[in-house]
């Protein structure tokens, strides 16, 4: 079973209930965890992998033969994204506007247009205290994270439970992050933000036709939208986790919830449950 | 003309509180929210909007059923996994139209895509430019560059002399689009480790790009040895800490209440705010004379 963590609002919660789910369910489950927010990968802070490999991600960019090219500008015309040109007797190649998509070197009628990588990321991966860990890196001034998550989610093994730390927003990198799951996992917080952006998560992962189910992080503070949304909408509220300043100081610190304070273990266990319910209620009236 | 834009690598560290309270302080400016994603600002503005335009961006392949002979070869050739069972997964394609230009019985069209919405409203500040990227889309880093454009036009005609821009989290596409080319970017942190990593990769990103950066620690007193190091960091870099904001529940009942903290309370994180802006203004008169 596959759960991605996400939230639409950045900062609510997400590596927090991401890593604490991981770590309350390794001793009875085999779990795998899968750091999507590529742009700024956190839980490794908090899980504290030892890394075993890593693996470099590459973007296709163009590299054209000088003595193959007729500069017919084939391969400009085809190029979605104005990465390459050709001016009189030049081809000038732009690789940071290029997504790889192979249509220059596939359609050059020359042949003369090869294709070399370019490292924009890369893929780490190893274990932590019983866990599967793999997080992927975007390289600072990289602008293309999807490719990278592309990469990370290849490593997914399909045994037992998969927990995907997703990066907040609603764009591509969240939709290929969750993409697959069996689960979607939103947490907020109940402020007018928190309701905002959740309610573009829950439109998301509509759209990607993944359940979803709640967790409001900072409860007692702002007001209780969150809830009434949550409750005519029918999402269920499956947690709760208060303000409390003594969890954001272990937040601070780099220490996971459950293991600062283990007594919260049991409450993610549950919520662990209440999702496997849920999952196996939808794929039993699926197959009626 | 200068264009400022908030930042913070790690989302919820603060961005839009700061931004709303910087748009209650400063005179002649024109505000944008660049977190075309998941757009907060306007929560604290109560804009009246005054233009919707539809944002029209790139392309996405469609294939047509009755032509298709499910030979396969888009599948193979896609790199973005975006055709299964000959279907096009409009979320995962990214529009570069090989398939529509190999498929050897032309059953592939490209559709021009309609992927969101971007406003001009008025507020009690001033003019804002915002957007409404649609759920699960690509091309955030365009719709960012049509409302940067657009504010741009905005401040030349209303003789404004600043833009101060809402930008998004991470590092990646949308936040290259709302950094390049600004005066000044100003970074919001937390002192926690994840917000102190993330803080790192963002000013990695404006050394990048060559933009100039101050640091606001939010909730210092969360961690305030964390806060020391975040100082020192900052210090070994050249990087000058334009102010410190503590902890207190005042902000969030200003969002609840939906206006700037600034202008809900006077207490201390009011007059931390205050402090920064002029800090923030002052660097900026003297990055307009360099």
């Amino acid at each position: 079973m596959i759960i991605s963590v996400a939230s639409g609002k950045g900062g609510t919660g997400k590596t927090l209930v991401a890593t604490s789910l991981a770590l309350s369910l390794k001793d009875r489950e085999k779990v795998q965890f899968l750091d999507c927010d590529v742009e700024e990968p956190n839980a490794h802070i908090f899980l504290k992998p030892v890394i075993t490999r890593s693996e470099p991600v590459y973007i296709q960019v163009p590299e054209v033969d000088d003595r193959k090219c007729t500069y017919c500008g084939k391969c400009a015309e085809v190029c979605a994204y104005h990465a390459i040109a050709v001016i009189l007797k030049q081809v000038l190649v732009f690789p940071h506007l290029c997504h790889g998509c192979g249509a220059c070197s596939y359609l050059c009628p020359e042949k003369a247009v090869s294709e070399q990588g370019r490292e924009i990321g890369v893929i780490e991966s190893g274990y932590s205290n019983g866990l599967g860990f793999v997080q992927g890196r975007l390289t600072v001034g990289e602008a293309m994270p999807t490719p990278v998550i592309r990469k990370l989610k290849e490593q997914i093994n399909g045994e037992g439970i998969v927990i995907i730390d997703v990066s907040p927003g609603t764009s591509c990198p969240v939709v290929q992050s969750i993409k697959g799951s069996d689960f979607c996992l939103l947490v907020t917080e109940p402020t007018p933000f928190g309701l905002n952006d959740l309610m573009l998560a829950v439109e998301t992962s509509k759209e990607l036709s993944t359940p979803c189910g709640v967790v409001i992080n900072r409860a007692g503070t702002g007001d209780g939208k969150v809830q009434e949304y949550c409750a005519k909408e029918n999402i269920p509220v499956l947690l709760t986790i208060p303000l409390d300043t003594s969890i954001a100081r272990l937040y601070s610190r780099g220490v996971a919830l459950v293991e600062g304070m283990p007594l919260w273990k049991e409450s993610f266990v549950e919520l662990f449950d209440s999702i496997q319910e849920i999952v196996h209620e939808r794929s039993r009236s699926v197959k009626r | 003309m200068k264009e400022v834009v908030v930042l913070s690598g790690k989302g919820g560290t603060g961005k839009t509180s700061i931004v709303g309270s910087f748009a209650a302080l400063a005179k002649n400016k024109v505000l944008v929210d660049c977190d075309v994603d998941a757009a907060d600002l306007h929560l604290l503005m109560q804009p009246v909007v005054k233009e919707k335009h539809e944002f029209w961006s790139g392309q996405v392949a469609f294939i047509d059923e009755q032509k298709c002979t499910q030979c396969g070869l888009c599948q193979e050739l896609c790199r973005f996994n975006a055709i299964e069972d000959f279907r096009v997964d409009a979320a995962s394609c990214e529009g570069c139209a090989l398939c529509s230009r190999i498929c050897p019985t032309e059953a592939i069209i490209m559709k021009e895509s309609m992927s969101g919405y971007w406003f001009i409203s008025d507020t009690r500040h001033g003019s804002l430019v915002h957007a409404r990227l649609g759920i699960a889309q690509e091309n955030s880093g365009k719709l960012v560059t049509v409302v940067r454009q657009q504010a741009r036009q905005l401040a030349e005609k209303e003789g404004k002399d600043l833009i101060i821009s809402d930008g998004p989290p991470g590092i990646g596409c949308p936040v290259i689009a709302s950094l390049s080319g600004t005066s000044l970017a100003l970074l919001v942190t937390e002192p926690t480790l994840s917000g102190m990593h993330d803080l790192e990769r963002v000013l990695g990103v404006c050394r990048h790009f060559g933009v100039p950066a101050l640091v606001c620690i939010n909730k210092y007193d969360l961690n305030e040895e964390n806060t020391r190091q975040i100082e020192n960091n900052c210090l070994s870099q050249g990087i000058e800490i334009a102010g410190r904001v503590p902890f207190d529940n005042v902000v969030t009942e200003s969002i609840v209440q939906g206006i700037p903290v600034v202008e809900y309370s006077s207490g201390k994180v009011s007059r931390q705010i205050e402090g920064m802006w002029r800090t923030f203004s002052a660097m900026l008169g003297n990055h307009s004379e360099g």
